[in-house]
């Protein structure tokens, strides 16, 4: 690619994503409005009493008795301001709601996804390696098996092993409350409770980016330029590595550029099962309860971190392979 | 129910009675011949998070059970419902029934550590709950003035009597937050509401939203030497699996309300170190039903609302989906709200009988043998309801109606019995103790609204509006008896609802953990003299 292009491209980048992300901002507005109910009806019908008065109150502090393009209006200026909102249900700004819950999650998805990758390539690469072998077919089974599996019973079954039978991990939450851990401690406590829920969530990328790797590995060591290397006498170890695994990496980066920028996004069976205190379970909870404000916050950060990835993977295809040229 | 009643009356004629509190919580230990031990952490669980800690702010129920230990009312209840002393050391009630005189505890302290005044409780009531909580401003609207002869006295002179007056001042209902921190401010944004500040023996130390809630033991409280834990901490589990298994390993040591499903409940209670009470619920004391809207055809005829009761049986659905845990409803008022009158009979399990009144209400079979089809909007609270919804379909088609199930999640059931459309749904509410409070709302006229929890369904009958009209005016309690056994009588020969269970939700806890259930509210005690055993 050629360096002196590359500002261009990235302006034409950032403006076609900030209207896709407008874009969704209004879809996802309107998207959430036609959902029956309202917060305040939904807190209405939590409080276990209510009057007219009562909702007036609330449909009122909460800006619903505007008509719904005012209402719009009011959240896109906010928005162009970078002011996500504020939550009348939980009386806190949203952008500071989902950054309370945005490090967990970015704990819990990113250990995952380094689990995903690292365990899935290698595994692909050595099935690969040893197609037709006992290996192969091990490796195959297993990475099927959790492919198929639902995330939550995978969940259940690792607590019930390593936390219920076993004892050796915590089956919930992120951290011992109460215990005082300082230091070393508090991460070694955290990583604890870190190991099952990553696990989880991971196992089944595992099983996606073993099944890809093998897949595009076996089909790039039939083409004639790894026979090429062969007969010139290049070690197999390393045509595996430099012919091979580069040239099958594309399918596995463009995965990992479409899982990547769901991590924002974490897991809510996950989160949930584990009670990990992630942005899933808020969006979720402010789904249930019709927290208008927050629900939209949090998809504001997800659509964004997806557009940013989005184009991360295009700007990386093109390190990997010289021959990919970025287009705006 | 009678022997409640009269020990009410008798203990407010006598203004107000001695603090039992203290004396109980030591009657207890010492039968159990264990003495209460300082120090501990309590580590419970509550489910749903609650959005804010602000009693008043929010309501809702989980809500209540973490801000009432931060939190305290004037009075608090046995469990039959007398009212004894909390903030308030004692009361007088004139003959009249329309001046209600409050002698304040002494040196109670505020966690910000000013002390609590006659002006925080006037200020509590009159401002504060009467402007955000719609379930005691009917109540306090009775209010005609509030005045403070000296800092530790309040006097409430009504507009008119008013016998249950009594049941709306516990923490539940009008908890006493600091005037200082409110006053000339929007109450739901003050910065009061994200630090709450109460008079309870734990105060607010932390929370992580999605994790935990972390009380600490306040050492300013008013009792001394109390409480006598070091800390609480709520632990937020959203799901009902792991929170079993939270109980069952003991990373939790108390579940309570909806925490723990109720087909779990049988492995919890067969573990050793367990304990499972249904006890502490009688002041709210929901009373579920299969909730009619009067306005769709056939269930506007009486004899196909008799027809559903005698269709379902109600033993059924308290034995095998709820495992026992609650018990057949027999009336419109539950049995542990006063003035339940046990002579009233619902119709009951009898699918013979119900297809005869389907007959003579002209509902023939057709050739599939159906009669009807009746829509019902499945009660999205769990598991349970969902079963519930499943045997109901079943035990209704036994008789030719079909009902066909809807699902939806919360805020849509909110929205749809609120607006009325709905066929059939379940509900449930709480009693508060009294038919004035917690059952009229249902069946008077006057409250037929677009509001959930009101009189949705639109039923009507103005004797019915009469009768609870006598009832809540009334200053004697016999002449209330006598009202409110008649209205009884009256909605069930209109099945105004089809009435299903009374409720209540097990508290599950470890046998270590001592003076958990001690009155009326249950885990909404401010847990001052709850211990853990070594």
């Amino acid at each position: 690619m050629d360096p002196s292009r590359l500002p261009a491209f990235l302006l034409r980048r950032v403006i076609k994503a900030a209207i896709v992300i407008l874009a969704i901002i209004v879809c996802n507005f309107f998207l959430i409005h036609a959902a029956p109910g309202d917060p305040a009806s939904v807190m209405a019908g939590q409080s276990g009493a209510a009057d007219e008065r009562y909702l007036a109150q609330l449909r009122t502090q909460f800006g619903l008795d505007k008509p719904l393009l005012e209402q719009l209006w009011i959240y896109v200026r906010g928005m162009l301001a970078l002011d996500l909102g504020y939550s009348h249900r939980q009386q806190m700004g949203v952008a500071a709601l989902i950054w309370q819950r945005l490090p967990p999650t970015l704990l819990l998805t990113g250990a995952s996804f380094a689990l995903a990758i690292a365990g899935g390539v290698t595994l692909g690469a050595l099935a690969a390696r040893r197609v037709g072998t006992w290996a192969d077919s091990a490796i195959t089974v297993v990475a099927l098996t959790f492919y198929a599996t639902p995330i939550f019973w995978v969940g259940l079954m690792l607590v019930l092993l390593f936390s219920v039978l076993l004892g050796w991990l915590p089956s919930f939450g992120m951290t011992s409350v109460g215990a005082g851990f300082e230091g070393w401690a508090a991460v070694r406590d955290v990583g604890q409770h870190l190991i099952l829920p990553a696990v989880t969530l991971g196992l089944f990328y595992v099983a996606v980016y073993a099944r890809l790797t093998r897949a595009t590995m076996l089909e790039v060591a039939d083409q004639d330029f790894v026979k090429t290397a062969r007969a010139k006498g290049v070690p197999e170890g390393r045509i595996l590595r430099r012919h091979v695994l580069r040239n099958a990496l594309l399918p596995v980066i463009t995965l990992a550029g479409i899982q990547a920028g769901q991590l924002i996004g974490g897991s809510i069976l996950v989160e949930t099962v584990f009670a990990w205190p992630g942005i899933g379970r808020l969006a979720f909870e402010a789904l249930l309860a019709r927290d208008y404000p927050v629900l939209l916050g949090v998809f504001f950060c997800t659509s964004a971190m997806v557009v940013i990835f989005n184009l991360f993977t295009d700007l990386l295809y093109a390190m990997v392979d010289p021959r990919v040229e970025v287009q705006g | 129910m009678g022997v409640s009643r009269r020990g009410f009356t008798a203990a407010s004629a006598a203004g107000g009675i001695l603090a039992a509190s203290g004396l109980m919580r030591v009657s207890d230990a010492i039968a159990q011949g264990i003495a209460p031990r300082r120090g501990g952490t309590l580590t419970s669980l509550l489910t749903p998070e609650p959005p804010i800690l602000q009693i008043g702010v929010n309501n809702q129920g989980p809500t209540l059970i973490a801000a009432s230990k931060m939190f305290q009312g004037l009075v608090k209840f046995s469990p039959t419902l007398e009212p004894l002393p909390e903030l308030a050391q004692s009361w007088t009630i004139s003959p009249d029934g329309k001046v209600y005189t409050f002698k304040l505890q002494p040196n109670v302290k505020f966690h910000d550590g000013s002390p609590m005044t006659a002006e925080d409780v006037i200020f509590s009531i009159t401002k504060f709950h009467f402007e955000l909580s719609p379930r005691v401003r009917a109540i306090f609207s009775t209010i005609e003035s509030a005045t403070a002869p000296d800092p530790l006295t309040v006097v409430f002179t009504l507009k008119q009597a008013f016998e249950p007056f009594l049941l709306a001042f516990d923490a539940t209902a009008s908890a006493i937050v600091p005037k200082a921190a409110f006053d000339g401010k929007d109450f739901r944004t003050a910065p009061a509401v994200q630090h709450p500040i109460g008079t309870g023996p734990f105060k607010f130390a932390e929370w992580q939203r999605g994790n935990f809630i972390r009380l600490e033991r306040f050492d300013d409280y008013w009792k001394p030497n109390q409480p006598y834990l070091d800390a609480i901490i709520y632990r937020i589990v959203p799901d009902s699996q792991s929170r079993r298994l939270a109980m069952e390993t003991g990373q939790a040591i108390l579940a309570q309300s909806n925490d723990i499903e109720p087909f779990d409940v049988p492995a919890l209670r067969a573990q050793p170190n367990l304990e499972v009470k249904t006890a502490g619920w009688e002041y709210f004391s929901p009373l579920c039903w299969l909730e009619i809207n009067h306005r769709t055809p056939p269930l506007n005829d009486v004899r196909v609302r008799r027809a559903l009761s005698h269709a379902i049986d109600r033993n059924f659905i308290t034995q095998r989906l709820w495992f026992g845990l609650n018990k057949p409803a027999s009336s419109p008022v539950a049995s542990t709200t006063k003035f339940f009158d046990p002579s009233v009979k619902l119709p009951a399990y009898d699918p013979r009988a119900a297809m005869q009144l389907l007959d003579a209400a002209g509902l023939r079979p057709n050739a599939q043998g159906v009669r009807a089809t009746i829509k019902h909007l499945v009660l999205p609270y769990g598991e349970v309801w969902s079963r519930l919804g499943e045997y109901l379909r079943q035990s209704l088609r036994a008789v030719g109606i079909d009902l066909v199930l809807e699902s939806t999640d919360p805020g849509g059931w909110a929205r749809r019995t609120g607006s009325w459309e709905y066929e059939t749904t379940i509900n449930f509410v709480y009693q508060f103790g009294d038919p004035t409070l917690g059952v009229e709302r249902t069946y008077v006229s006057t409250n037929i609204q677009k509001v959930t929890f009101t009189n949705t369904g639109g039923y009507a009958n103005p004797k019915v509006d009469e009768l609870f009209a006598t009832a809540r005016t009334a200053s004697a309690a016999s002449a209330r008896a006598a009202a409110f056994s008649e209205v009884q009588k009256l909605l069930v020969e209109d099945m105004a609802q089809v009435w299903l269970m009374e409720m209540t939700f097990p508290t599950i806890h470890d046998k270590k953990l001592h003076n958990v259930i001690t009155g009326g509210t249950g885990v909404h005690a401010s847990f001052d003299d709850m211990f853990l055993a070594s």
